[in-house]
């Protein structure tokens, strides 16, 4: 059993496990992180990026500085942004068969994949997970084609050129692998191969393995994969929360039992209380629209944002907040509002039996009618109208490089009233900062991360008591930042196993059984013989049929009736087939019982002679003498079949077969 | 011997209080529990003595299965929960356990309130029964307990209406509940794997019904809609708050948005409006279609349908009403039916299967003099029209099914005993399979064959594999080992590993034979042409001379040797194991037949 390892990120990780006979893709993620070292993609035209000054090496050549630009002090591409792949190189991928995929935020690669490597399989992703993620796909696409940008640089990207530039561009990983954003054409072709599987529900891979998606708890229609044969089980953990916040709870007994254990999908903040930073968010968001000043949150259309309008849902009246109207505005702001009151099934308890009464499971239904809540697709249309300040505005992309959100840091920037908080963890908030800078807007970080924490990891590992466990590198040692931090890795026993990007694991793994069918005939004719008190032993001789992966016994053929001489037998059929294994024999042969059986079925003149080890008995007059130890009896006689095969049968009396 | 044991003490020959045992590998498992519309007396829930005379229903069951909100699938359920006294799970999915209690308090409320029957469930009652209840999601695998599982498929019929498969081990069964095989305006058609189960336990409401196209059926039903509306007559369609209502609602809406009808639509009230909010709440358990549209426009948000007001049924002028419910045996739907009945103008379009006993099975039926209580004789002389719009599948339905499924027996029941006979012989024919059709308390009884499950150690596997590959991997394989069944746990190893597994030491027989060949030439040579006999006839056996003079056959030793007595005689020594038997003794009848002369 191998690992292959594809990305780095151990938050959007993309790994392909080859199990028994078959290929599985664990997890589509895109590395975004690239997109910073791009300059922000304006809706409207910005004579501050667009003046921005050209960057040129120490010695003042400037043949660079047509797609690199300056500002304070960092150096941006001004190119189209691009994105980094799963490795595609070290595996073919399009041997894989399925690919699974764990959450909505972890299949942002997929198009890449399934379009253009050649892949034909089925991937398996449940339906909220689908749903979301086309709206995430379709947020992106919309982002980046909305703003057409001619440029795009690939100078820079030459190795020896990138040798010159300054941190981080210089460090960039793979950069002649990264990527331009896909096409609609390409997600809904990729999404057109998804089939839809529910928690719990078992899905057979070609009669080998059996994988099965198990609620995550982290958001909607986040799973955790079980991947098993009868003998084996694999535990595929990404993306778990323990969280009480919309999506169903996680289910941890399911993974109890696991040979393998492969943990990704951490929380990205180990320092930071979910819960804190949700009441820091509220308090700055109050406090910047108290002093009149607006509020920008960079967020994605889904997830941690239901949270948050919850939460200022309960908050907005008593804060004195009422009359500030909220606005949400993506592309696909209305569908995922309307998506996340359709999916009961995959919500908390509490949510789930608000349908009862019937009435939505999320409070913003209320927030919009009431008309505290508004949703535009873009800034462009009612939004320019209806915009009032100060207000509080959600939008994308966290990564501050595409989006409405590029028009509202221009917009705001200036202004030391207005505030900016980050709450999603994705990215770095200085880096999506950077190209923004001089700003008088506040920054608030307050990072909202419910994955597992590493005190959540060790409690969750001691319980399902995983035989071993593989991680990411990053889980095996304290964080850069916080070297010393021994509390921020992941601590089993034996320790995890670690990969890194581009490397190939052999899972420490032994199969020794496989599951076979005995067919009810077969097993009617078995005679079980007990051996020691509550084991019982049956030889067994039958005919292995082998289909689809699925092995199955079946009685031996009888043997074949003579065919009444029609035709001429040639010698070889005599032949015997020496494949034709006799059973073991084991147990002893007690001299007297032997020599009285013997004599019972008429032999005569019966003489016994001890030796070192045993006994010899001779039959004088068929000069014949059975050696008879405590493991061994040979019986020598003269080529007389039929003495030979009565004095065999009288010894198998007292051996049992095997 | 194995065996499935299924009686129906509901729906056995019969539409009505769907109720049906079944015995699967030691377990026992209820599927529905409904009432019967046609009757009020004990008949209208299942006999439930039938497993009381014999212990308590908790100790008896290992649980209850309900395949969707309808009445004569789930209306006994507070009775046989909180009053016969069952503590154990009921399960069903999730839209069936947000509107089965609504339903339910309906049904409590029109036969304690309306009729006044005591000894009634009471409104606690249906609470303390949803208590027990644990939601089932679409193919989700649920293990009751470590040998049951159940598993629920899409049915269409109504929102959230499932088709159940119940596992013991290889052995199964699936019960279809009530299923629909045509997608419509709201729902999907329902689907299976190819999941082969023992028994395939199915409705059979349309056995012998082989519908027209659903595309006429509606252009008949809005072509005679609009006819009663235009000469200035009021529409009357009887129909159950949830399901066919919002077909029909679907159906009218866009009609008069597509007409600019100015005729009133009614529905009424009570249970619609939160119906409808269902629906928007369980898109997910809808057609293709709404699922895709919802955002834009959600179809369950009606323009030109208003709740309906008593009051509205004396208005003049035409007017379409939607009443509840559906088979006229109560309710407002019967008290506009009488309102109406009387003028010729009018029509009552009979949406879906009525129960006998019923008003709205009397009218279907030809009746025209209705006998009210009271001795009250009601003159129907509005048009009465049937118009099959159930969501249940028609014979070709019920056929697809089947060979979806590919059952080893099938057994109907909800139909008529006459129609199920005309299903079961084209069953019996198409399939070549049994198809049995039980009345109620008739058991039906499949002895079954299930295969056992054992562990065979990889080692021996791939032995037995890596030998039928040569030379033909077709070739069924012969493997021999131990069966070693210790407790529940049974694995299949080499003979060797079973012996070392249980500390066991082999013993070996050995047979050594003496062949006595008239020869005078020396054993080196005797062996020498031992040797090219021997490599001559068994050419397909490993056949080596050794340096010591020996000859060997696989494992088996020959051996030339001087006659002690007689230097005219050699003795050849064949030697064997037990386990090279047939081998052995073969090659010393061969040898006493002498060796050919060297040419």
């Amino acid at each position: 059993m191998k690992l292959y390892c594809l990305s780095g990120h151990p938050t959007l990780p993309c790994n392909v496990l080859k199990f028994k006979s078959t290929t599985i893709m664990l997890d589509c993620g895109l590395d975004m992180t690239s997109t910073l070292n791009f300059l922000p993609l304006p809706l409207v035209q910005s004579p501050r990026l667009s003046n921005l000054p050209g960057w040129s090496l120490k010695d003042g050549n400037a043949f660079l500085d047509k797609e690199l630009k300056e500002c304070s002090g960092h150096v941006f591409v001004d190119s189209v942004p691009e994105f980094c792949l799963p490795e595609t190189e070290l595996i073919d991928l399009s041997t894989v068969d399925v690919i699974l995929i764990s959450n909505y935020h972890c299949m942002m690669a997929l198009p890449y994949i399934t379009e253009h490597t050649g892949f034909t399989g089925t991937v398996y992703a449940t339906e909220p997970t689908v749903q979301i993620g086309r709206l995430l796909m379709e947020e992106l696409v919309n982002f980046i084609e909305r703003v057409p940008k001619a440029q795009s640089a690939s100078l820079w990207k030459n190795k020896d050129i990138q040798r010159l530039l300054p941190s981080p561009l210089k460090d960039a990983v793979e950069v002649s692998t990264w990527r331009r954003c896909y096409t609609m054409q390409e997600v809904n072709s990729a999404l057109s191969k998804i089939q839809l599987v529910g928690y719990s529900q078992k899905i057979e891979l070609f009669g080998a393995v059996q994988v099965t998606p198990l609620s995550s708890g982290y958001a909607l229609g986040s799973s955790n994969w079980i991947i098993q044969s009868h003998y084996e089980k694999v535990s595929y953990v990404s993306g778990s929360s323990l969280l009480t916040t919309h999506p169903q709870p996680m289910d941890q007994a399911s993974l109890k039992n696991s040979d393998v254990l492969i943990l990704t999908g951490l929380t990205q903040i180990p320092t930071a209380n979910p819960d804190s930073m949700v009441g820091e968010f509220c308090s700055n968001l109050a406090l910047t629209v108290r002093n009149g000043g607006n509020v920008l949150v960079p967020c994605y259309p889904s997830g941690v944002i239901y949270d948050l309008l919850e939460c200022l849902y309960q908050y907005i009246d008593s804060a004195g907040l009422s009359s500030i109207p909220f606005y949400f505005i993506s592309p696909v702001a209305n569908s995922s509002l309307e998506f996340s009151q359709i999916f009961a099934e995959w919500l908390c308890h509490n949510k789930q039996t608000k349908v009862y009464l019937p009435e939505p499971p999320f409070p913003h239904a209320e927030l919009i009618q009431t008309n505290k809540l508004k949703h535009y697709p873009s800034i462009h249309g009612d939004f320019s109208n209806d915009f009032r300040q100060p207000c509080v505005v959600f939008t994308g992309h966290p990564s501050l490089r595409f989006g409405d959100v590029v028009h509202f840091m221009e917009l705001w920037g200036k202004s030391s009233l207005n505030t900016v908080i980050f709450t999603e963890p994705d990215f770095s908030y200085l880096e999506a900062l950077a190209p923004y800078q001089p700003l008088a807007m506040k920054c608030i970080y307050c990072p909202i991360d419910t994955r597992l924490n590493f005190i959540q990891v060790s409690k969750l590992l001691k319980e399902v008591q995983p035989l071993h466990v593989v991680c990411p590198e990053q889980y095996t040692q304290p964080p850069p930042a916080q070297s010393h931090r021994m509390d921020l890795m992941v601590d089993c026993q034996p320790p995890a196993m670690s990969y890194r990007r581009a490397e190939v694991l052999a899972l420490p793994f032994k199969r020794r059984y496989e599951k076979i069918e005995i067919m009810p005939e077969l097993a009617d004719s078995l005679v079980p013989m007990e051996i020691k008190p509550g084991i019982s032993l049956a030889t067994v001789s039958a005919v292995l049929h082998t289909k689809d992966n699925k092995h199955v016994l079946q009685p031996p053929p009888r043997p074949a009736q003579p065919t009444g001489g029609k035709k001429r037998k040639r010698a070889s059929d005599d032949i015997p087939d020496c494949k034709v294994l006799k059973p073991l024999l084991s147990g002893s042969i007690p001299v007297d019982q032997f020599v009285q059986t013997l004599e019972k079925h008429g032999f005569s003149d019966i003489k016994v002679e001890d030796t070192a080890k045993g006994h010899i008995v001779l039959l004088q007059e068929a000069e014949t003498l059975i050696q008879i130890e405590e493991d061994s009896t040979h019986i020598i006689c003269d080529d007389d079949e039929v003495l030979r095969v009565r004095l065999r049968d009288l010894v198998l009396k007292f051996l049992q077969k095997f | 011997m194995p065996e499935i044991r299924v009686t129906p003490l509901g729906a056995g020959q019969d539409v009505g209080r769907s109720c049906i045992l079944v015995s699967i590998a030691g377990k026992n498992v209820m599927l529905d529990c409904g009432m019967h519309m046609g009757f009020s007396d004990d008949r209208r829930f299942p006999d439930f003595s039938y497993i009381t005379r014999s212990g308590r229903l908790t100790d008896f069951l290992d649980c209850v299965i309900i395949s969707h909100f309808h009445l004569d699938h789930c209306g006994a359920l507070p009775y046989f929960s909180e009053m016969v006294g069952y503590d154990g799970p009921i399960y069903m999915t999730q839209p069936t356990q947000a509107i089965c209690p609504i339903l339910l308090e309906d049904y409590r409320k029109i036969a304690v309130d309306k009729k006044g029957e005591a000894n009634f469930f009471t409104s606690q009652m249906i609470k303390d029964c949803m208590k027990k209840v644990v939601a089932v999601h679409l193919h989700q695998t649920v293990q009751v307990d470590d040998e049951l599982e159940i598993k629920a498929y899409y049915a269409g019929h109504v929102l959230g209406a499932a088709m159940f498969q119940i596992k013991v081990g290889s052995e199964s069964v699936v019960y279809t509940g009530d299923y629909n095989m045509t997608p419509d305006r709201h729902l999907g058609a329902a689907w299976i794997d190819k999941c082969r189960p023992n028994l395939l336990i199915t409705e059979s409401t349309y056995a012998t019904t082989i519908r027209d196209s659903k595309r006429c059926r509606e252009r008949d039903f809005l072509k005679k809609v609009h006819e009663t509306v235009e000469r200035g007559g009021k529409v009357l369609i009887p129909v159950f708050a949830l399901g066919r209502a919002q077909e029909l609602c679907i159906l009218l809406e866009t009609f008069w948005e597509r007409m600019d009808l100015k005729a009133p639509i009614y529905f009424s009230t009570g249970l619609t409006e939160k119906a409808n909010h269902y629906y928007k709440l369980f898109i997910p358990w809808t057609n293709q279609k709404i699922r895709k549209t919802f955002v834009q426009r959600n179809m369950f948000e009606f323009k030109h349908i208003k709740a309906f007001d008593r009051a509205f049924a004396d208005s003049p002028g035409p007017m379409v009403v939607f009443a509840t419910p559906g088979m006229l045996h109560a309710g407002q739907s019967l008290q506009i039916f009488r309102k109406w009945a009387g003028n010729e103008k009018n029509m009552v379009i009979m949406p879906g299967y009525c129960v006998q006993g019923t008003v709205g099975h009397k009218i279907l039926s030809g009746q025209r003099k209705l006998e009210m209580e009271g001795r009250q004789v009601l003159e129907v002389k509005m048009q009465v029209e049937y118009m099959s719009f159930s969501a249940h599948a028609d014979a070709k339905g019920i056929m697809q099914l089947v060979g979806q499924a590919e059952p080893e027996n099938v057994l109907l029941v909800h139909g008529e005993a006459k129609k199920m006979e005309f299903l079961k012989q084209k069953i019996e024919q198409e399939f070549r399979v049994n198809c049995y059709m039980p009345a109620n308390g008739e058991t039906v009884t499949l002895p079954t064959s299930p295969s056992i499950p054992v562990g065979i150690s990889l080692g021996l596997l791939k032995r037995e594999m890596a030998q039928g590959l040569l030379p033909d991997a077709k070739k069924p394989r012969l493997l021999h080992g131990t069966l070693i069944m210790k407790d529940s746990n049974f694995r299949l190893v080499s003979s060797e590993q079973a012996l070392k597994e249980l500390g066991l030491a082999e013993h070996q027989l050995r047979f050594t034979c003496r062949v006595h060949l008239h020869d005078t030439r020396k054993e080196q040579e005797m062996a020498m042409r031992v040797y090219s006999h021997l490599k001559s006839v068994l050419k397909d056996h490993c056949v080596q001379h050794l340096p010591d003079g020996s000859v060997t056959v696989e494992s088996i030793l020959v051996q030339a040797a001087a006659h002690s007595e007689d230097p005219g005689t050699k003795v050849l020594l064949v030697s064997w194991t037990y386990q090279d038997e047939e081998l052995g003794s073969y090659l010393t009848s061969l040898l006493k037949k002498g060796l050919p002369q060297a040419s």
